[in-house]
């Protein structure tokens, strides 16, 4: 029986408002594997709002929670890892041993990831020696709502890669998926619906690029976009990413935590000593 | 207290003008040289508390800028990028010394050029700048460790803009961290205060360093702006109105050139009813009425929780009475002169709407000086989140006075603004401070305190009030480029 995919926004499974989607063949051929969702306008706007009453509710877990829940993602794609096997192989038409190595990579990633919700704060953070009677501490916090162009030449590691580091850093997400691989996206939100993610903490939208590209870039209640997955119309999204100052990261398909610490911003807080 | 005679006033303490000798005219610093501008261009340079001229300062153009970015690349590329860290260092203690050797000049100066009381550059302005360069000269032999990599690798050439407020401290921030970490500098200061920047000049000089590590490039925005779009710089960093920091970034998104950015603010300062009211009044005008309010970090938005409003206010009151407004080579002198005639009618036009929409203005009965520029402290009550000066940024000595109810109301209104870069929170509550600073969405949290500043404390924005910090480990990173950070690989075992 063939699934119908469609997008994920609020922890909820719509079809796009606009009622279109287009189709994904097997690689090099007519053959047709499944027709998600062309998300409009709307369908971002509606994420972003996700996203955005999402926020105090992942913020606001503490770091050993949040660690937990990703960790509970890459257990959960453990358990479907034929289904994510089966989708690659068709996607981008590779062999299943390539397709079983990336998707090994992609669990492990999660699990990377997951470890440095409660450690980044640790490396990069400090205790400030003040020039007189103040404690004072800096640490990273998350900037809030990040819009995030996932690989286009990747089904699921590239999705991984790009998504992570915002979430690890206590961000909420909006994801634009893979416009030509765009299956693996929708199989891992029916994994994050069932990894205790608070709803509206990931949101993934598929559909074509250039309709969403500009409008994520702009949107005044994101607050950061992670480009590194896109290639292309970069200086026009730099450009309309300066109109609310969204905090810009790129860091091509490295892996790092620097990644995580591009999407925080540092906090330093002063409090006198005395008696 | 008889009507005319105060004996407790306190009589004239004037610092000593003849300190510094100043140059009819200045030329701009390339290549370790002062040359004349290109541009054949000079504009005047006042003291805005008597509106004297002090000097003609030279008006550099795109092909001064020109030589000066090919200076700093040329040192770049054939002294400082080979220099040891350890050689480097060595340059920034010497400056911090000579810098010590000569802060009281510098004190008189920036305050004739700013207009800025006299014990404000004497113990804040002066001695900060040199702590800088002093806590940046220990960095420059220890880059591994500050946490970008094994092997961190400066930019280039920077491109450095500077605003009016702090000059020669500013200077201080944008410089030291800079050539720490390797790179070649081309400064330009603000328009109306070059003075203590072409001092500056002559320290690299002194500190014997090397020919092209620093340019400084006196200008106006037309200066900024060729600097900006010079393509012969590798990163910029700029400080100054949230407006020019969008302009700035939009001109090098094409480039993807690195940029930090520290911009406006329209700082909140919470007051909750358990604070010690004695010492948030010190705070609150701390955070107000320092520097004339010329900070991009003032606690401009005073929040009251409702039931100690009247109390507060009336101590707040009795409080700015006492403050001394005036000549600001006087030792004794608490709010000196705002810095230009454009600066004052900015503060004029926005407290007028305040009036006009409705909320209730206060001022001391002091007198001002006949010349120069001036204006009263003021708070604003009866304020609303939706008035002009809740919302924008005023910069000068104009306080507005919300009230809240509940702790939720106070942080959702606190953060009811696009900037983020500073706030301030008064409690005898540690829980409460820790929650307060904890959902506060600014980059610089003030506990009980209001406008400290540190080397080592990273110091910048959230939000539109831009991004990197500068102080700090933190202020380090954004001039090491993360091109030779390692990439790190999750190991990959067998699985079975």
């Amino acid at each position: 029986m063939k699934k119908t995919y469609k997008l994920f926004i609020n922890g909820a499974f719509p079809r796009s408002e606009s009622g279109r989607s287009y189709p994904i063949y097997r690689k090099g051929s007519k053959v047709l594997l499944a027709q998600p969702a062309q998300a409009s306008r709307k369908d971002l706007r509606d994420a972003v709002r996700a996203a955005r009453e999402a926020r105090l509710k992942w913020q606001s877990a503490t770091a050993y929670n949040r660690s937990q829940i990703l960790y509970r993602i890459a257990e959960m794609m453990e358990g479907r890892r034929l289904q994510f096997v089966e989708e690659i192989m068709a996607q981008a038409s590779l062999t299943k041993s390539v397709a079983e190595k990336e998707v090994s990579e992609a669990i492990d990633l999660w699990v990377w990831y997951a470890g440095w919700c409660d450690k980044v704060g640790q490396i990069s953070g400090a205790n400030n020696p003040i020039n007189g009677p103040f404690y004072n501490f800096t640490s990273p916090e998350p900037i809030g709502v990040v819009g995030v162009f996932a690989e286009s030449d990747s089904s699921l590691l590239g999705l991984v890669r790009a998504m992570a580091p915002a979430l690890a850093g206590g961000n909420t997400v909006v994801v634009l998926a893979s416009e030509r691989y765009p299956l693996s996206a929708i199989t891992l939100s029916e994994v994050i619906a069932t990894s205790d993610v608070p709803a509206g903490v990931i949101n993934i939208l598929t559909g074509i690029r250039n309709e969403l590209t500009p409008w994520l870039a702009s949107h005044m209640e994101v607050d950061g976009l992670d480009i590194s997955g896109e290639k292309s119309r970069r200086v026009e999204i730099r450009t309309l990413a300066t109109e609310n100052l969204k905090r810009v990261a790129d860091f091509g398909s490295s892996t790092s935590p620097n990644r995580i610490l591009a999407l925080m911003d540092q906090k330093t807080i002063w409090h006198p000593i005395g008696i | 207290m008889t009507e005319n005679v105060n004996p407790f006033a306190y009589a004239p303490a004037p610092e000593s003008r003849e300190l510094v000798s100043i140059e009819t005219s200045y030329d701009l610093f390339i290549n370790g040289k002062f040359v004349a501008p290109k541009s054949k261009k000079r504009f005047v340079t006042i003291n805005p508390a008597t509106e004297e001229v002090l000097s003609k300062i030279s008006l550099g153009g795109k092909d001064d800028l020109d030589l000066a970015v090919k200076a700093a690349r040329r040192a770049y590329e054939s002294v400082w990028s080979k220099l040891p860290g350890k050689e480097r260092g060595k340059y920034l203690y010497r400056i911090a010394r000579l810098m010590q050797e000569r802060a009281r000049e510098f004190a008189v100066l920036e305050t004739l050029d700013n207009g800025k009381p006299i014990r404000e550059t004497r113990d804040t302005d002066i001695p900060l700048a040199i702590q800088h360069f002093f806590y940046h000269a220990g960095w420059a032999d220890k880059l591994e460790f500050a946490g970008n990599g094994a092997n961190p690798r400066a930019h280039g050439v920077v491109g450095q803009i500077i605003p009016w407020n702090f000059p020669l401290l500013m200077l201080a921030w944008k410089v030291a961290p800079a050539l720490a970490t390797g790179n070649t500098v081309v400064l330009k200061p603000a328009e109306t205060t070059s003075l203590t920047a072409l001092l500056f000049a002559q320290i690299c000089i002194d500190a014997e360093l090397p020919p092209g590590v620093v340019n400084i490039v006196t200008g106006d925005g037309s200066t900024g702006a060729s600097l900006v779009a010079h393509n012969g710089v590798d990163k910029f960093a700029f400080t100054g109105s949230t407006e020019v920091g969008k302009a700035i970034n939009r001109l090098l998104a094409s480039s993807g050139k690195p940029v930090t950015l520290e911009l406006g603010g329209k700082g909140a300062n919470i007051v909750f009813e358990d604070a010690a009211i004695d010492q948030a009044v010190e705070g609150i005008v701390q955070g107000i009425f320092f520097n004339q309010g010329h900070v991009c970090c003032a606690g401009s938005r005073l929040l009251v929780q409702e039931n100690i409003h009247d109390h507060l206010i009336e101590k707040l009151e009795r409080r700015i009475e006492k403050i001394r407004v005036g000549d600001p080579m006087d030792k004794n002198t608490d709010l000196g002169a705002i810095n230009s005639k454009e600066q004052l009618q900015k503060i004029i036009e926005l407290t007028q709407s305040g009036e006009i929409e409705g909320a209730k203005a206060w001022q001391p009965d002091c007198a001002l000086p006949s010349r120069g520029f001036w204006f009263r402290p003021t708070i604003f009550t009866n304020v609303s989140g939706a008035h002009r000066i809740a919302r924008e940024e005023i910069f000068g000595p104009v306080l507005s006075v919300l009230t809240f109810r509940t702790p939720q109301e106070a942080i959702e209104k606190a953060n009811n603004t696009p900037y983020g870069l500073a706030a301030g929170v008064w409690s005898e509550k540690g829980s409460r401070l820790l929650w307060a600073s904890r959902e506060l969405k600014a980059g610089v949290i003030w506990a009980n305190t209001y406008n400290k500043f540190d080397a080592a404390s990273p110091f910048g924005g959230y939000k539109e009030s831009g991004w990197g910090r500068e102080g700090g480990r933190h202020g380090l990173l954004p001039y090491l480029t993360h091109s030779s950070t390692p990439r790190v690989k999750p190991s990959k075992g067998v699985r079975k």
